[in-house]
């Protein structure tokens, strides 16, 4: 990778195996600074796998990554400062209530003290979660929570947001304003590596690469992966692309 | 290392334990339910002997045998039959604990000067309280021999004759409350700790909260010192209050040093948080690690001489028992409350103590960081 100066990610030849199932076949990609980039597959087909490597929850078997700039076998310390990241199964404290959450993960970040007030508001607010600081977040609709994790992994102020299907399970207003949000956090910098299986989600990425059985079965653009596999049906869309590739592996 | 990472991790395990409502009762009703179970029920001391009698005699002889019998607080004769057959029945039916069977020719050999054999019968089912039901018989009826033969020859017999003049130390009256209740202190925390470290520690799992937590810099050393710190903060306290209580409330007797058995107790904890860590490693629910708990409890509870005595047990488990950090810790839980010694007695207890806790302890911290690796 001659231009790996400006990737956030990039990886070649990662490989998972859990036993003697592969889940991710020696895949290699790279996602730049400042881009939306969409993993898409249908279920198992690695995606998860391939984003918790990367953060660093599962050791690859082999291959070479860097995630900002750090090795992901050697430094994954210091990746863990620059990533934010969030499962697609609700992962912070039921029982505790937003504001007691977004605390324990400003000490867990090691956010300086003086800045603790200015961002616990920052991110109630940004998670439009004002009204509820004190509520118990086992009784919040799962909406809300989702905005409350999405608000933790962006506190420590990330170079990269892992998004492990954001969506699942929200409502369509939802996911539209959690749409518009993503995109403004990749106008200021952020790098947002989501995985779906949406389609109308994966319009919003810039880039995407779809995988299925572990291996890449498409990378680029939509329109530019759309322009490849059907170049004579201008009207074909993501959606057909997707199963049309997904299914050719199914046969 | 980060102390603020560990403070803020000791703050969030304080507020959902205390928010989890089912964690009350296993903190707060729990210790004292067993304290007082112990403290009241549980003993071994020989109390209230019921003892039935066959008088075959009815002499002034045999009526001054029940009369020493009954004036000792230990026995009280319940039952008078005529026939050594209803005598069995009431023995068989533990309408008695003991039997005694007088002959019809008891006090005419006790005139001639020979031996009068008297039948005792002892409900052997319980061995260990027969054979002290039996001891204190004996006793007995040495004092009445010593009255006989005093009698009948008018004049001291004593010369030369060994005076046992017995003291029990460090608990004059033998009662077995003193040596279970500082026992219990032990046991209390032992169960908590081990149970609760393990718990936080599965919780996360079970919930998924430890994936967001790896994702982090957090660091293993530190999550674990963010799960025990809380736990030995608890039982601390816990123990304090527990041993308040039992001086208060049991009149306990606490000879030695306080800060003494908080010492023992941390170096105690470390054994003890470090199986509950490692229980966290080999478990994936909770109830898997209540299980697991349970079946290191037992024998560590069995072995380690809280109620049967390890002198009493097989060679080679004698050998095993060196490896229960509960068995140093009831040593010198009873040294400090009952003798009132300190470490130039309980040094070797100390010592095995924190060997053994930094080996378990270690061991369990270098398994618990690559699971989480």
């Amino acid at each position: 990778m001659n231009n790996s100066g400006s990737d956030a990610v990039m990886v070649e030849d990662l490989e998972k195996r859990f036993g003697r199932f592969v889940a991710v076949d020696k895949i290699s990609f790279a996602v730049k600074k400042g881009e939306v980039f969409g993993l898409l597959g249908p279920n198992g087909a690695g995606k998860s796998t391939t984003i918790r490597m990367l953060c660093g929850i599962i050791a690859p078997t082999s291959g070479y990554g860097r995630v900002a700039g750090h090795d992901i076998f050697s430094e994954p310390e210091a990746i863990k400062h620059a990533i934010g990241y969030m499962s697609q199964k609700f992962s912070l404290y039921e029982d505790m209530t937003p504001y007691e959450n977004i605390r324990f993960y400003l000490g867990v970040y090691e956010v300086p003290q003086e800045a603790w007030k200015e961002r616990i508001e920052w991110v109630l607010d940004m998670a439009r979660l004002q009204d509820v600081r004190y509520r118990i977040t086992r009784e919040l609709p799962p909406g809300w929570r989702q905005r409350l994790a999405l608000g933790c992994a962006l506190l420590h102020r990330p170079e990269i947001l892992f998004l492990d299907e954001p969506t699942s399970g929200v409502d369509p207003i939802t996911r539209r304003s959690f749409w518009e949000f993503i995109n403004t956090l990749a106008a200021q910098g952020v790098t947002v590596f989501v995985t779906t299986h949406y389609m109308d989600e994966a319009r919003n990425c810039q880039r995407l690469v779809m995988i299925n059985e572990g291996k890449i079965a498409a990378m680029g653009s939509p329109s530019e992966i759309i322009a490849e596999v059907f170049p004579c049906r201008p009207e074909a869309d993501l959606s057909d692309v997707f199963i049309h590739l997904m299914a050719r592996r199914g046969e | 290392m980060s102390w603020l990472r560990i403070r803020e991790l000791v703050r969030k395990e304080f507020i959902q334990l205390f928010r989890d409502k089912k964690n009350r009762p296993l903190l707060i009703i729990a210790p004292f339910v067993q304290l007082l179970v112990f403290g009241y029920v549980l003993s071994t001391d020989v109390r209230d002997v019921r003892v039935g009698i066959v008088d075959q005699s009815r002499t002034r002889e045999s009526r001054l045998l029940m009369d020493a019998l009954n004036a000792n607080r230990t026995f009280r004769i319940t039952q008078y039959t005529n026939h050594p057959k209803e005598l069995d029945e009431v023995l068989l039916r533990r309408k008695v604990d003991l039997a005694l069977k007088i002959g019809p020719d008891f006090s005419e050999r006790i005139r001639k000067g020979n031996s009068a054999p008297v039948q005792i019968l002892a409900d052997g089912s319980m061995s260990n309280m027969a054979s002290l039901r039996i001891a204190y018989t004996s006793l007995v009826l040495e004092g009445f021999n010593q009255r006989m033969i005093e009698e009948r020859f008018k004049q001291r017999l004593d010369y030369g004759k060994i005076d046992a003049r017995i003291r029990t130390w460090y608990n004059p009256n033998l009662d077995s409350r003193n040596f279970f209740v500082p026992g219990i202190v032990a046991i209390l925390i032992m169960i908590l700790s081990l149970l609760l470290t393990s718990m936080a520690i599965i919780r996360e799992k079970e919930a998924g909260t430890i994936e967001q937590l790896i994702v982090t810099p957090l660091r293993p050393i530190e999550l674990i010192l963010g799960k025990t710190i809380p736990y030995i903060i608890i039982t601390q306290t816990l123990m304090i209050i527990v041993i308040t209580f039992a001086i208060v409330w049991f009149s306990l007797p606490l000879k030695g040093n306080f800060f003494l058995l908080i010492a023992a107790a941390c170096l105690f904890l470390l054994s003890t948080l470090g199986i509950g860590l490692f229980i966290s490693t080999i478990s994936a629910t909770q109830q898997q690690a209540m299980m697991t708990t349970f079946f290191f409890i037992l024998p560590f509870f069995m072995f380690s001489g809280f109620v049967f005595p390890i002198a009493s047990m097989p060679t080679v488990i004698q050998w095993l028992t060196y490896l229960n950090p509960l068995r140093y810790f009831l040593v010198i839980i009873r040294g400090v409350f009952l003798k009132g010694v300190g470490m130039e007695i309980l040094w070797p207890q100390f010592i095995a103590m924190m060997v053994l806790g930094l080996i378990v302890f270690i061991s369990a911290v270098k398994r618990f960081r690559k699971r989480l690796d």
